[in-house]
């Protein structure tokens, strides 16, 4: 998987997200900016994973269907390569 | 402390799509239906769940008959049976002093079996049978006739049976608003309904005591009724010119508004709806214009059902499953569809969380439980992130619901009723495989396999 | 007396005002418009502007709002709504709102008492008073007062179109937005479906009046008086039916017109009135808008402040008539390309609101 688009995305803490390569900008929420820039660092589901029910009040099994969804999300829309 | 998890989400900005709440609440939530919770009502009975309101019920009743009477004092209202005919219900506005407006065989034996007499029934519709009409003629129901072919078929009873029917015609007229009912009844503007008049009274079989028109359904021009009342009572008038007969009542069905939102309405119902004062300053105004009211003091019949218990009724309904939809919304599977709140297909039904929500929303569809692509509730609605058991309430949906509900695949939920006092008592017990079964006959060819 | 008459000075007031309806662009809102001509009044309080659209343009004007809220869309009902002025009003006090979109003013006139308990005012007409000027019904209530209304069915099947099929061209419209001259079935097929998907049931049918076209600004002061009135001719159309530019007109017989108009049904607050001076000799009453129009800062080019009117009004002040408006005042509308960076829209997207100072 192909994580690299992700590193040039201009995100600021409220979610607003820039690809000045495309010049389309996006709204993300809290946990999706999160992992997004988990996932520019380049870390995997596990890790993220781990991370996230560190910090945010969640089962695995609730996590890993909007995880993957997520990733379909961002895949749609061009953000990661498969 | 960690923090409160949403699912992650994005969207792509495009022009069209930048309405958001990235921050901040305007999805309220609903804990408590009349002050039970309802986390409370799902654990004791189960989900989904039909919640009504006896305190609702009452205040908008005696709400309506206090504003009709500041306008004009000689009023009575009619439940129609047609909007909810559980027998709780019913009974609820018998006991404020309702009669019983019925349109079939069916509803007629409901009103009698709660021990409401003849002469207090209504017998409103389109189909009305020969066993039908009998019956009431027997128990000196009003009959109100909707065609031709039914006048005939009461005439030849009377005769048959020597007794004198009490009628009043059903009249439809052009009050400015569309569609137009003119399927149901006599038409005004034409002189059909006068020609039945005439017609009527000079068979001498039967006694007319009134007029009747039901002009709608949903109607959100409070004006139409001032047009209506007014065709009515130049009606009346014309009547008593001509042959002498003073009605007794003026009865201007139903059709009110509830709070709901038509779903080709774009102002919400809270906005678009007239009030009750609305309504009945429209017929008040056409009642103390006419020189037939001042003369005879008609009484005034209302037949409104929906404004009266539409808001009443809350469904209780559970998440069963999400889903995330191509074009970007999510969907949440609830144990409650079209099957149980038909009125789904015609309002913008109001569904909010039962607990807060913290952060953002998103566009969320709600489908029912069943196999059929047209089971929606509610099309997207900007909602919080839910899940599996999460529950939801959807109101408005006291009126229609429990008359119009389908079989379809599924048995059919409890209902309970939360009285004045607050206590929680059951109405009809949900459905088992044995209340679907029970009239089914299996040959016995087709009794093994 | 005329000469006495001035226009209101708003630069001792120090209150918050907010404002909707900032899109300018090819269908310009008026919001922009209403609040240049508050800034005129020498207003230096606080100016809110209330969006549904982050891509509002008056947004991203430098000097022109100081913070901006995203509003939920009037179809998501009082509960949205109140929800989301309280929480604004939470942040900042609001005094005086002035709506400037038609399908939010219902809105605003029904949750007054609400919006009162939040101190919030504004100079709008009675429920009563808003509903008789609706498209569906302006056919019924003025004619048999002596106004005269081009024809019109309210239609809500294609059945109905189809019995008309004969009458056309005639003008179709939305119950809020958007009118078009179909020329036959065929066209008024093609719009109605596109009308009923945005703006619902029913759509009015007009009877097409050939004549004149003139727009009438006016401030109504509820008891059938105006505080102001200013007529404009268009004389720049664009290919959408919106006038972008204009001259303000002296012509005592439509005044008269309007001025009965406006004393039949007692309107309170801004409006515009579009009447048709028909080839007859006529005057038709086309619409009744019930906000500002977009072009409304000819009024106050011409010498009538009306938005700074309804700023005094809101607020419950006693304000005598506004000077005469100058005939011959023109306006051309223009566009122009505003320079910023993506981080503003990033604000107004992401946090739903904006503070610019």
């Amino acid at each position: 998987m192909d994580y690299s688009k992700l590193q040039n995305l201009a995100m600021n803490d409220n979610g607003f997200i820039f690809d000045p390569a495309s010049g389309y900008s996006y709204t993300s929420n809290e946990t999706g900016l999160y992992i997004m820039k988990l996932l520019a660092m380049g870390k995997d589901k596990d890790a993220i994973c781990q991370q996230l029910m560190e910090d945010y009040e969640v089962s695995e099994d609730n996590f890993d269907s909007d995880f993957e969804h997520y990733m379909l999300m961002l895949e749609a829309l061009g953000l990661v390569e498969f | 402390m960690k923090k409160t998890y949403i699912a992650p989400n994005i969207e792509r900005n495009s022009a069209g799509n930048m309405n958001k709440y990235g921050a901040k609440s305007v999805v309220r939530h609903q804990d408590n239906i009349e002050g039970v919770p309802i986390s409370q009502l799902v654990k004791d009975h189960g989900s989904p769940l039909i919640v009504l309101s006896e305190a609702q019920m009452r205040k908008r009743y005696r709400r309506l008959l206090d504003v009709m009477k500041m306008h004009y004092p000689k009023v009575e209202l009619a439940w129609s049976y047609k909007t909810n005919y559980l027998g709780a219900v019913c009974n609820i506005f018998h006991q404020e002093g309702a009669r019983a407006e019925v349109v079939s065989r069916m509803e007629y034996e409901m009103a009698r079996r709660l021990g409401i007499e003849g002469k207090d029934i209504i017998f409103n519709g389109p189909g009305k049978s020969p066993q039908a009409l009998r019956i009431a003629i027997q128990e000196s129901a009003l009959i109100h006739i909707d065609h031709l072919d039914e006048l005939y078929m009461i005439e030849k009873l009377a005769r048959e049976m020597d007794m004198v029917p009490q009628v009043a015609i059903r009249v439809n007229m052009d009050t400015g608003i569309s569609p137009q009912w003119t399927r149901f009844g006599f038409n005004y503007e034409n002189g059909e309904a006068y020609r039945t008049v005439q017609r009527l009274l000079s068979g001498k079989t039967m006694k007319l005591r009134g007029l009747h028109t039901h002009i709608g359904t949903f109607i959100l021009d409070a004006n139409a009724y001032y047009w209506a009342a007014k065709a009515l009572l130049d009606l009346a008038q014309r009547i008593e010119q001509e042959h002498d007969v003073v009605l007794e009542y003026i009865d201007m069905g139903g059709g009110f508004a509830s709070q709901n939102t038509l779903h080709a309405q774009y102002t919400p119902g809270e906005f678009a709806s007239p009030s009750f004062d609305q309504y009945a300053s429209a017929i008040g105004n056409a009642f103390n214009e006419s020189s037939f009211v001042s003369k005879n003091v008609p009484t005034l019949i209302l037949e409104t059902g929906r404004a009266l218990v539409d808001e009443a009724g809350s469904l209780i309904s559970s998440v069963l499953g999400k889903k995330n939809l191509p074009t970007g919304e999510r969907a949440i599977i609830l144990d409650a569809g079209v099957n149980t709140a038909i009125t789904a297909w015609w309002y913008k039904l109001k569904v909010l969380p039962t607990r807060s929500f913290p952060g953002a929303y998103q566009n969320t569809i709600f489908y029912g439980p069943l196999c059929m692509n047209i089971d929606v509730i509610r099309p997207a609605v900007p909602f919080p992130d839910l899940h599996f058991g999460d529950t939801v309430v959807i109101s408005p949906t006291g009126a229609y619901n429990n008359t119009q509900w389908m079989q379809f695949i599924e048995y059919r939920p409890q209902i309970l009723l939360i009285t004045e006092t607050g206590q929680v008592e059951l109405l009809r017990e949900s459905e088992t495989l044995q209340d679907v079964i029970a009239r089914e006959r299996i040959p016995e060819h087709l009794s093994k396999i | 007396m005329a000469e006495l008459r001035q226009n209101p000075d708003l630069s001792s007031l120090d209150i918050t005002i907010a404002v909707t309806g900032l899109k300018t662009g090819d269908n310009p809102q008026p919001g922009v418009a209403v609040i240049r001509s508050i800034r005129a009044a020498g207003f230096t309080g606080r100016i809110i502007g209330l969006v549904y659209d982050s891509m509002e343009s008056g947004i991203y004007l430098e000097d022109l709002v100081d913070e901006v809220y995203q509003m939920p869309y009037p179809s998501a009902g009082a509960e949205a709504f109140l929800a989301r002025i309280e929480y604004i009003s939470s942040k900042r006090k609001i005094d005086v709102i002035i709506p400037n979109l038609d399908a939010e003013v219902i809105l605003y006139i029904r949750l007054q008492d609400e919006l009162a308990k939040l101190g919030i005012k504004s100079y709008l007409p009675s429920e009563e008073c808003f509903l008789l000027r609706d498209k569906t019904k302006l056919a019924t209530y003025f004619p048999p007062r002596g106004i005269l209304v081009p024809d019109t069915m309210l239609v809500s099947d294609v059945s109905q179109l189809i019995s008309n099929k004969d009458n056309f061209p005639m003008m179709i419209k939305g119950r809020y937005y958007e009118a078009y001259k179909a020329h036959n079935f065929e066209e008024a097929l093609k719009y109605f479906y596109e009308i009923e998907s945005r703006w619902g049931l029913p759509i009015i049918l007009q009877k097409l009046i050939y004549g004149e076209e003139y727009n009438i600004v006016i401030v109504g002061d509820g008891e059938g008086g105006v505080l102001g009135m200013v007529p404009q001719k268009k004389l720049v159309i664009t290919d959408k039916g919106k006038g972008f530019g204009g001259v303000v007109i002296k012509n005592p017989e439509l005044d008269e017109f309007a001025a009965k108009v406006i004393s039949l049904f007692k309107w309170r607050g801004p409006c515009e009135l579009e009447v048709m001076r028909g080839y007859d000799n006529q005057n038709y009453l086309i619409e009744i808008n019930p906000r500002f129009p977009a072009w409304v800062r000819l009024a106050e080019g011409s010498g009538q402040n009306q938005p700074a009117a309804v700023v005094l009004k809101a607020l419950g002040e006693e304000l005598a008539a506004l000077p005469p408006c100058k005939s011959g005042t023109l306006f051309i509308r223009h566009a122009e390309d505003i320079i910023t960076d993506i981080s503003v829209m990033g604000e107004v997207s992401a946090k739903s609101e904006l503070i610019r100072r």
